[in-house]
């Protein structure tokens, strides 16, 4: 099938989100790109697999109001592709990722060819994702080089923060260049915590694959291990039960609200409020321990597997859910006017690390922070899949941009989340929670998309001979949040950086797999 | 110097040390509950010295003698400051040696060294936090030289133990100057000694620390040297405001028995000194390092309102 003005023979792939695949030429490529660009189609992910009969590599855009999957076969001992970075800004970490874990080079002028995610761990001359590649092969790390671009000038210094950092977050490296406390520029160096997720994805069949996708990046569990389920059950032909499906929307906006509280009171306390920290981790902990009562597991790790969900919902513990969503929606109001109305929280919130929308559609931001922006960017809105198209919850845009925008945001979509736990409750239909998962066809595709609390997190798979899998991609909003991070912070102050960060919230690991 | 002076002194001196640490848990404690949370232990900064003192030092390759040597020259400075400072008697020999101008002068050496020490080792927090620390200094030195004005002018002397005499012996007294100094002097007090709203003293951010990131290559007796001595300097602050502002029950001079007095009225001051400074911390949030200079030009201003404000209504 044609879409609209592109070029090529889009084929659909079935699922609960339908995306359009077409195989197409280097020229083709990049010409779709550019179209897309030039029509503000968005970029959504950009990887490479060697899936045997020979590499390719893989582009998913949003364009006209549909997930298109593009795949070009690359060919040859130096494989290349055109290059997108040009368009797509958020595309160039991707490019160096898939260089630095296929040995697929990226052709432009502009092509950035430092390493990404390759930190010395592995000899320059592997590439992990390629077939031959052992796993079980053990490497001495050496040391290598990364040439950070340098800020000259009068009085121009450099402060290097991280990997290791003094509280007990993720490893991420930070290069700042300032003059006093301004911050000219900012550099990220990830990728410290490379564990080879995608590799033991091909040792796994198709049905397991749900809990190594659920531990992609723990705040997201039921997000990850949903777009796994749903591209799994595309795979299959399978549609869940209902009642699965309820239950997975209830778990999904039960993690929203968990971290969310979880958040505010660290947005809080990174402006020097301890009190907010007390009372949000109180709440969160609360929130959690419901959880732990009603589904067996503090964060929901493995509740949603291919084909349903693992566990179902008691009487007595929608009892104790509805009264925390009544108790949780009072605290939240409190807790907000106290936020709102405190003089020094909001002077630190207030303008700090402003991004504006146009320079959020330039990088291709996404998720909580393009809607603390003014972009209307949630899937559950905008690609409703069931039973999101029943449940209809209010998309939540602030225009400000900045911490403040954020910080709004996040208690905002507390309560509507809170008040989609509500819905579902009384909503629940009978049923079955789960159907038996049947051993997919060798080569299916199935692509899964949720909107997760950070933004949404597509996954992409292939599978093998008897329902091995061949390859799986999972993508992180964060690939895409993190360039918006560097231009968020240029003209703040130093000591403001941990408060734009974590309003933020990026996750480290779900872009370094 | 008579052998019950000396024994005053010696008394003092021990006392301010032993304690500080108290001060330090009493304030921690109020926090944890003025935030909802339960708290740590009052003997917690304790046992955390004795374990940094049992623990083993681990010093930079490229480190100086100035960095080993920061740690006793900061924390003499603070036993020196505790000495000087009436806590429960005015009869001490150190005091009539060196008045609050030379007390000024004894926190900016221990501030010298300590920034110096930071840059030392030359990591980029260490530099930061000294930088960010002098822009600090210099504006709450001159602002805490005026609160000190104030007093003095109404005494007659800059020495601590004649002002906290004259303010307890004579008859009492109403002084608005007093009250503009006392409030210039909390706003000091919360800048020198790395308390929100200007810095806060138990994040983990090091891009946002001040104090701390000058202390962040210390490990071990050095650490416990330097965090013992960061104890001290509040203690021996909420002192100072003590002696200034509500000097009432401290033990005259050769006369012992009021002394037991005295001590209870120091323990329930420093209390009440540590609730409230707990209090100002839960309720304000940190404010930006560029609000900091009008912060202190605040407690600047407020003080010479209180000198004017003396020689308007007062003489």
């Amino acid at each position: 099938m044609k879409i609209d003005i592109l070029v090529p023979e889009f084929e659909p792939v079935p699922g609960a989100v339908i995306a359009w695949r077409a195989e197409v030429d280097a020229a083709t490529w990049r010409l779709s790109a550019h179209q897309v660009w030039e029509h503000g189609g968005r970029l959504i992910a950009l990887w490479a697999a060697d899936t045997g009969r020979s590499p390719s590599v893989h582009l998913a855009l949003v364009f006209a109001g549909r997930l298109l999957w593009l795949s070009l076969p690359v060919k040859g001992p130096e494989p290349e592709y055109p290059d997108l970075s040009d368009l797509f800004p958020a595309a160039a970490r991707m490019q160096r990722a898939v260089f630095d874990l296929v040995g697929i080079r990226a052709r432009g002028d502009l092509v950035d060819k430092r390493r990404w995610l390759r930190h010395g761990a592995w000899p320059v001359s592997e590439f992990p994702l390629r077939r031959g590649f052992d796993a079980g092969r053990r490497f001495d790390p050496v040391a290598d080089d990364y040439a950070f671009v340098r800020v000259a000038g009068d009085g121009v210094h450099e402060i290097a923060v991280g990997p290791v950092h003094a509280g007990a977050i993720e490893p991420g490296h930070f290069r700042f260049s300032v003059v006093g406390e301004r911050v000219l520029r900012l550099e990220e160096r990830l990728g410290y915590a490379h564990k080879g997720i995608e590799k033991r994805f091909e040792t796994l069949g198709v049905h397991d694959g749900y809990r190594l996708a659920g531990r992609v990046s723990g705040d997201s569990t039921v997000a990850y291990a949903w777009a796994y389920s749903m591209a799994a059950e595309a795979a299959a032909g399978l549609t869940p039960p209902p009642r699965a499906l309820w239950l997975r929307a209830l778990w999904l906006e039960r993690e929203r609200i968990a971290n969310h509280l979880g958040d505010l009171g660290h947005i809080g306390n990174d402006a020097g409020l301890g009190f907010a920290l007390a009372q949000f981790s109180r709440l969160k902990e609360d929130w959690l321990r419901s959880n732990q009562y009603a589904f067996g597991h503090r964060y929901l790790m493995d509740r949603v597997l291919p084909g349903g969900a693992a566990v179902d919902l008691a009487d007595d513990a929608m009892m104790r859910m509805r009264d925390d969503i009544v108790r949780v929606r009072g605290e939240i109001a409190r807790l907000r006017v106290i936020f709102d109305e405190h003089p020094g929280l909001q002077d630190r919130l207030v303008g700090t690390g402003r991004v504006t929308r146009e320079l959020g559609e330039r990088l291709g931001m996404t998720g909580l922070a393009a809607r603390a922006s003014g972009m209307p960017l949630d899937l559950r809105s905008s690609f409703p899949c069931a039973p999101y198209d029943a449940l209809q919850p209010r998309m939540v845009v602030h225009e400000g941009g900045d911490v403040a925008a954020r910080t709004a945001l996040r208690f905002d979509e507390v309560i509507e989340s809170l008040q989609c736990c509500g819905r579902i409750l009384d909503g629940m239909p009978e049923g079955n929670i789960a159907t038996l998962y049947p051993t997919p066809e060798e080569g299916a595709v199935g692509i899964g998309w949720v909107e997760g609390w950070r933004g949404d997190i597509l996954i992409a798979l292939e599978t093998g001979s008897n329902g091995a899998l061949r390859r799986v991609h999972p993508h992180d909003p964060s690939w895409r949040n993190w360039p918006v991070l560097e231009h968020a912070i240029i003209g703040n102050i130093v000591p403001d950086f941990p408060l734009i960060n974590k309003s933020f919230n990026l996750s480290y690991s779900g872009q370094d797999l | 110097m008579s052998v019950s002076q000396a024994v005053l002194q010696l008394f003092q001196g021990v006392l301010a040390v032993a304690v500080a640490p108290l001060v330090l848990g009493w304030l921690n404690q109020c926090r944890a509950w003025l935030q909802n949370r339960r708290a740590p232990s009052l003997l917690q900064p304790y046992r955390v010295l004795i374990k940094l003192l049992r623990k083993e030092m681990v010093l930079a390759t490229n480190a100086s003698w100035l960095f080993r040597l920061a740690p006793y020259v900061v924390f003499a400075c603070m036993v020196l400051a505790g000495a000087i400072v009436p806590l429960v008697a005015t009869d001490l020999p150190f005091a009539r040696a060196a008045d609050v101008i030379a007390l000024v002068g004894l926190f900016a050496l221990a501030r010298v060294f300590m920034a110096l020490a930071a840059m030392d080792v030359g990591t980029a927090f260490g530099s930061l936090g000294s930088r960010r620390e002098m822009l600090i200094a210099a504006l709450a030195e001159p602002a805490l030289l005026m609160v000190f004005f104030t007093p003095a002018l109404i005494s007659h002397s800059t020495a601590l133990t004649t002002i906290v005499d004259q303010f307890s012996n004579g008859a009492l007294q109403i002084h608005p100057s007093m009250a503009f100094a006392a409030v210039a002097f909390v706003m000091v007090l919360l800048a020198e000694n790395a308390r929100i709203p200007v810095d806060n003293p138990s994040t983990h951010l090091e891009l946002t620390m001040v104090h701390e990131a000058m202390i962040l290559e210390y490990s071990g007796r050095h650490l416990a040297l330097m965090d013992w001595a960061h104890a001290l300097k509040l203690t021996v602050y909420m002192g100072i405001g003590i002696a200034l502002f509500l000097p009432w029950g401290m033990a005259h001079p050769q006369n012992w028995l009021e002394l037991p007095l005295a001590l209870a009225a120091l323990g329930v001051k420093l209390a009440l000194a540590g609730a409230g400074l707990a209090l100002l911390e839960t309720l304000a949030a940190k404010m930006r390092i560029f609000k900091v200079p009008e912060f202190l030009g605040m407690a600047f201003m407020l003080a010479v309102l209180g000198m004017l404000v003396h020689f308007l209504v007062e003489t």
